[in-house]
């Protein structure tokens, strides 16, 4: 039989795996979660019990539904489930995999890629101290833990999650002093119209859900840098949209500006890469059913960032593109493309309306922490510059931003914004960081061969 | 020591007793390691190039900040893994290692 693998077991890894089962297919779904269901979607460990209308809100049904799906393909023993697994590497048609046994080798004939995306940051002076998070993160604490990641907590960035995340964690009885959203109310208003049309009943919830906020939101900020002690943040100074200095006191930071698409293993896997205008970071490049390259495709927010409905569409046309080129009967998709081309104009518009801060990230003063794993500043960075010349991996290779431990996922489009505000050219031409395997860190213990005598734990 | 984080929900689960840096903390079924650590800890670790100390950051696997020690000498990543009863974690590697044979 056809060897599909599948990574991610998010809404468009669990939508792409139940549409090549409905096809009589077995595939292989690999898996960072212990649990499938990805991240929005993202169920707490066995033994905590929070009903799904406490956990998911509004999306509650869907998220019962998705869940629902997968558990009764691995139940009916439909497909081979790897959870708490990473692809490390792709390589011919093969992928090595390292979950809690080591490393696996697993050979494919087809491989959709429904990796899902993480926070898009931007650093902020102060931003690498205990007790700064990203937005994803304080959501995951909340959702999956039942937990505040502070007792005075900021929430910073712009974008869907800024909104979402205050409103679930005031909801839930944290205390959230302040929402500092970077997206002047000017360019909010523009994208709203397009939101609205595309999309009415979300914006609306969005819209509901900010007046909720009341008076702690603030639009149109500048962030100046969080002040911390030796355990963490004590303040977070801004400037707000008239220019005003404000100090608000907090022990938590919650950072982030949208969604980056993640997208490690589809460069690995040989798919082009293009820098996108609108979502401002670099995008795979594949056509409108996810097709990227021969027997590759992608599905979901780590093809495009159109959010959980998007991905669940994207992850049933991936699959039928798929079923397509193996000369098998695959359902219909066109009006699931109708859909996510809808899903794709509100997305559009929602990223005009809540922009990422270029203009904060190149006033950045030069001793700002701009990779957080191995504390190299912006000056650093900007000093690399004259060896360097513009362009990503150069200077990623001279300045080590782009080389720790995230391996650039978190730094390198703050690091493309500071050479080219340096350099005077669009940020687009400093690159992308070229992908390099292992796609997470891996033990070398990971690697040996277990034998009799290995050590065992 | 208060711990940074704070309980809001499902805080009656049982109890799950672990050791870090050579003290005993109790954590409760279901958390990761970093919850644990941190119910009851301000930090995870000391940050290896700055003055800092560091707390994790993204919570789900991808940054790579919340990475901490076993007394064996093993590393796990406190974020993704679940806390299990006797677990002997550390902030920083121990200053001895385990002799070749008394490895477990």
């Amino acid at each position: 039989m056809t060897r599909v693998l599948i990574v991610g077991a998010g809404p468009a890894g669990i939508r792409a795996a139940q549409r090549l089962v409905a096809a009589g297919l077995h595939p292989v779904v690999v898996d960072e979660g212990t649990r499938a269901g990805g991240q929005i979607y993202r169920r707490p460990p066995e033994g905590l019990k929070r009903p799904p209308q406490t956990l998911y809100g509004s999306e509650a049904n869907k998220a019962v539904a998705l869940h629902g799906c997968f558990d009764s393909m691995l139940e009916a023993g439909q497909l081979s489930y790897h959870p708490r697994s990473s692809v490390v590497a792709l390589e011919g048609q093969t992928a090595q995999v390292m979950g809690p046994q080591g490393v696996e080798t697993i050979a494919y004939d087809k491989l959709i890629l429904a990796t899902g995306a993480t926070d898009r940051l931007a650093p902020v002076p102060g931003w690498q101290s205990a007790g700064v998070y990203s937005l994803g993160a304080t959501q995951i604490a909340l959702k999956s833990q039942g937990v505040a990641l502070g007792r005075r907590m900021v929430l910073a960035g712009s974008g869907p999650l800024l909104t979402l995340v205050a409103s679930q964690l005031r909801k839930a009885g944290a205390q959230v002093v302040a929402v500092l959203d970077t997206a002047p109310l000017t360019t909010q208003a523009a994208g709203a119209f397009g939101m609205a049309l595309a999309r009415p009943r979300v914006t609306l919830r969005g819209a509901v859900m900010r007046a909720g906020l009341g008076r702690s939101y603030h639009a149109g900020v500048t962030l100046t840098r969080i002040v911390t002690d030796s355990t963490g943040p004590t303040a977070i100074h801004w400037q707000d949209a008239r220019g005003r200095d404000h100090a608000t006191p907090c022990d938590m930071v919650g950072l982030g500006w949208h969604l980056r698409a993640e997208t490690h293993l589809t460069d690995l896997a040989g798919v082009s890469m293009a820098w996108d205008q609108v979502y401002h970071q670099w995008l795979p490049e594949a056509d409108a059913m996810g097709r990227a390259a021969a027997g590759v495709y992608l599905a979901g927010d780590g093809m495009r960032i159109l959010g959980a409905d998007g991905a669940e569409l994207a992850g049933k046309i991936a699959a039928s593109a798929c079923l397509q080129d193996l000369g098998m009967a695959a359902p219909d998709t066109g009006r699931a493309l109708k859909e996510l081309r809808r899903m794709q104009r509100f997305a559009s518009a929602m990223q005009r309306a809540f922009p990422w801060p270029a203009q904060m990230v190149r006033a950045l003063p030069a001793d700002t922490v701009l990779c957080r794993c191995e504390g190299i500043s912006v000056g650093d960075l900007r000093t690399t510059l004259s060896l360097s010349g513009p362009e990503a991996n150069r200077a990623k290779s001279l300045s080590r931003v782009g080389m720790g431990r995230c391996q650039g996922r978190y730094c390198q489009l703050a690091g493309a914004e500071v050479l080219a505000a340096e350099s005077g050219v669009p940020v687009d031409r400093i690159g992308r960081l070229r992908s390099q395997p292992p796609a997470r860190p891996a033990p070398i213990s990971a690697y040996l061969d277990k034998g009799p005598d290995a050590r065992t734990k | 020591m208060t711990g940074r984080l704070v309980r809001l929900a499902e805080a009656s689960r049982p109890k799950v007793s672990f050791t870090f840096d050579g003290a005993v903390l109790t954590g409760l079924e279901g958390d990761t390691v970093l919850t644990a650590i941190l119910a009851e800890r301000g930090a995870l670790r000391q940050a290896e190039f700055g003055p800092e100390q560091r707390s994790g950051f993204c919570l789900m696997g991808a940054c790579q900040d919340c990475w901490i020690w076993q007394e064996d000498g093993v590393r796990l990543r406190a974020c993704s893994t679940a806390l299990q009863a006797g677990m002997r974690l550390r902030s920083a590697a121990t200053d001895a290692w385990p002799a070749t044979g008394d490895a477990p």
